[in-house]
């Protein structure tokens, strides 16, 4: 079945009422769909293997992704913010290609690869005005609707294909069709090539729920949406509530009253932000959502009520939960594994792998499924003895240290509680002796003198043990993270070469 | 017939997208769905509790799923045994 299909629904169960709000401009559900169909044409007659979007989120990133669903081609959102080598080398894995966005980079970059270019204003009105062909043949969605490149932290990116099976089977089990009150609005200020961002915008669209995007997040601009177009849900990651907060403590004002749902992901929460958040925003549901590109989005959340519980517990053990991404949905198994492959019991921390109809697991290149189904997700985490899901990030961080797994994570948390370090990462770094070694980067928090490596040394030697010591400890003015707040920890390990 | 077919009623308004479907006739109203719906079909009185938009409907073994994409007024039901509506678990909102 294919996604379009859900566009189809709401444009005939509400054509009137207004899909989404972007720079002021309103669209209808059944305003949507003729672009999306406009769009269809376009795509067709261009031959494009690929639709490419290299902008930030509009109207033409709606269009865009269900004109390329209507004809059967993979859309493609792509992260303007690459390098140009980088761009131009993932412009050459999707040629030809109809590309929505940033024509001037795209005929500097790479003008004979054949594609298609279109700028942002001219594939919205070009759609608009195309006139639907009769018979318009459009694709019944047994192919891939969604290719995403990975962001590429451990390695090169990987292109990640989700199937309109995939996206469907997410949509139908987890959201109720016209659900949505008339008042609802979810923002949406992810970056378009973002997984949760797509994942919102058909989630809203088969709710019915307004969708107002934010095309640059910026926090005061974020804050003025919320005011202006009474918003009662978003989206954000970690950084963009941190800049929210702050801004608010700088005196924006705003009347955000009408947010009852905060959803977060894609990166780890700090605790200590999430405590804020949940008492500056008292009356607002805070939903902690886990999930991965291949996964079509989210796979276990920590709803509202867990969050309460956990911000006003005194039982530390629910108190930790803070720190969970919550229970696997309904929808999917999930276990945690050990190196050769055995399911590890609770409190074990292994390899999370997970199974059900969302999850496509595939790449380009190759399925990523084991035999029976399972995907590896190469993110290291286990789970509490009520089924809570704790992250210990990527499989591929694990420092291997003379045949013994360290995880960064822990040695983070310990350096953390140092009160002179505001941020620090824990990567492996080589050793003649063991392989591997511990090194850190750390960033010293504003006002405080530099503590002694032999300080830093014996706070991890006395709280963990001695084989989590660092061999190196070099202190930066920063730490490298991309736009969505993912640690780039092959970059760390560069500075910690040097 | 297959996944992602779309199948109308003879009976009514109805029309579904096959979610999965194993063996067995796929009916509406008392009568067959096909991907025309042609040859009308009167609404049988044991088979008009409705369809509803944007609702699933499977059979007891689970082998067949339709997904309701225009309501009518004929129920749905696999040869001759009424689909059981199937609830989706909506998330607390989370993209």
């Amino acid at each position: 079945m294919n996604i379009a299909l859900l566009l189809e629904m709401a444009a005939d169960a509400a054509s009137d009422r207004t899909a989404l709000v972007c720079d002021g401009k309103r669209w209808t559900y059944a305003e949507l769909l003729a672009a999306a169909r406009g769009a269809y044409e376009l795509i067709v007659d261009s031959g494009a293997s690929h639709v490419a979007l290299l902008d930030e989120s509009s109207e033409a990133s709606v269009i865009a992704l269900f004109g390329a669903a209507l004809a059967g081609v993979p859309y493609c959102p792509l992260n303007y913010r690459l390098a140009d080598a980088d761009l131009a080398g993932l412009l050459g894995r999707i040629a030809p290609a109809l590309i929505v966005g940033d024509a001037a980079r795209v005929a500097r970059l790479v003008p004979d690869q054949g594609h298609v270019v279109y700028p942002r204003a001219e594939f919205t009105l070009a759609a608009q005005e195309a006139v639907a062909s009769d018979g318009a043949d459009y694709d019944t969605g047994e192919g891939v609707a969604i290719q995403l490149f990975t962001s590429g932290t451990t390695a090169a990116p990987k292109a990640a294909i989700l199937r309109h099976s995939n996206l469907v089977s997410y949509i139908l089990g987890t959201v109720e069709f016209a659900s949505a009150e008339d008042s609802d609005a979810a923002l949406v200020s992810v970056p378009p090539y973002h997984i949760a961002g797509i994942a919102a915008l058909i989630s809203s669209i088969y709710a019915q729920r307004r969708i107002v995007l934010l095309p640059a997040f910026a926090p005061d601009a974020w804050l003025k949406l919320v005011d202006a177009e009474r918003a009662t849900n978003a989206f954000v990651v970690p950084t963009m509530l941190s800049r929210i907060i702050h801004a608010l403590d700088k005196g924006v004002h705003a009347d955000i009253g009408s947010l009852r749902s905060i959803a977060y992901g894609g990166g780890k929460m700090p605790l200590e932000l999430i405590h804020r958040a949940l008492d500056l925003f008292p009356d607002t549901g805070f939903t902690n959502a886990y999930g991965l590109t291949e996964t079509s989005s989210t796979v276990a959340l920590l709803g509202p009520d867990e969050h309460r519980a956990a911000h006003g517990a005194s039982d530390p053990k629910v108190r930790a939960r803070l720190a969970s991404v919550g229970k696997p949905l309904p929808t999917i198994e999930l276990e945690i594994r050990g190196e050769s492959g055995e399911v590890l019991p609770h409190g074990q921390p292994g390899e999370i792998y997970v199974r059900g109809d969302q999850v496509s697991g595939e790449y380009r290149e190759k399925s990523a499924l084991d035999a029976a189904g399972w995907f590896p997700t190469r993110d290291a985490g286990y789970l509490d003895e009520d089924g809570y899901l704790f992250l210990s990030g990527r499989a591929d961080d694990v420092i291997v240290r003379g045949g013994e797994n360290i995880s960064p994570g822990e040695i983070e948390d310990v350096l953390l509680t140092h009160p002179a370090i505001a941020d620090v990462a824990a990567v492996a770094i080589p050793s003649a002796e063991w392989g591997e070694a511990v090194g850190v980067a750390a960033v010293l928090r504003g006002g405080c003198d530099q503590p002694a490596d032999d300080d830093l040394k014996e706070l991890i030697r006395a709280r963990l043990r001695s084989s989590r010591v660092p061999d190196r400890i070099l202190f930066v003015p920063s730490l490298p993270y991309n736009e969505m707040g993912k640690l780039l920890r092959r970059e760390v390990k560069l500075i910690l070469a040097d | 017939m297959k996944p992602g077919s779309r199948l109308k009623s003879s009976a009514c308004d109805t029309e579904v997208v096959v979610i999965r479907c194993g063996s067995g006739t796929i009916q509406c109203g008392g009568a067959a769905m096909s991907e025309s719906g042609a040859d009308a079909a009167d609404l049988s009185p044991d088979f008009a509790g409705g369809s509803v938009m944007g609702k699933r409907y499977v059979d007891a073994a689970g082998t067949t799923e339709l997904l309701c994409v225009k309501p009518g007024k004929g129920s749905l039901a696999l040869d001759g045994t009424v689909l059981a509506l199937k609830e989706a678990k909506p998330l607390p909102a989370s993209d």
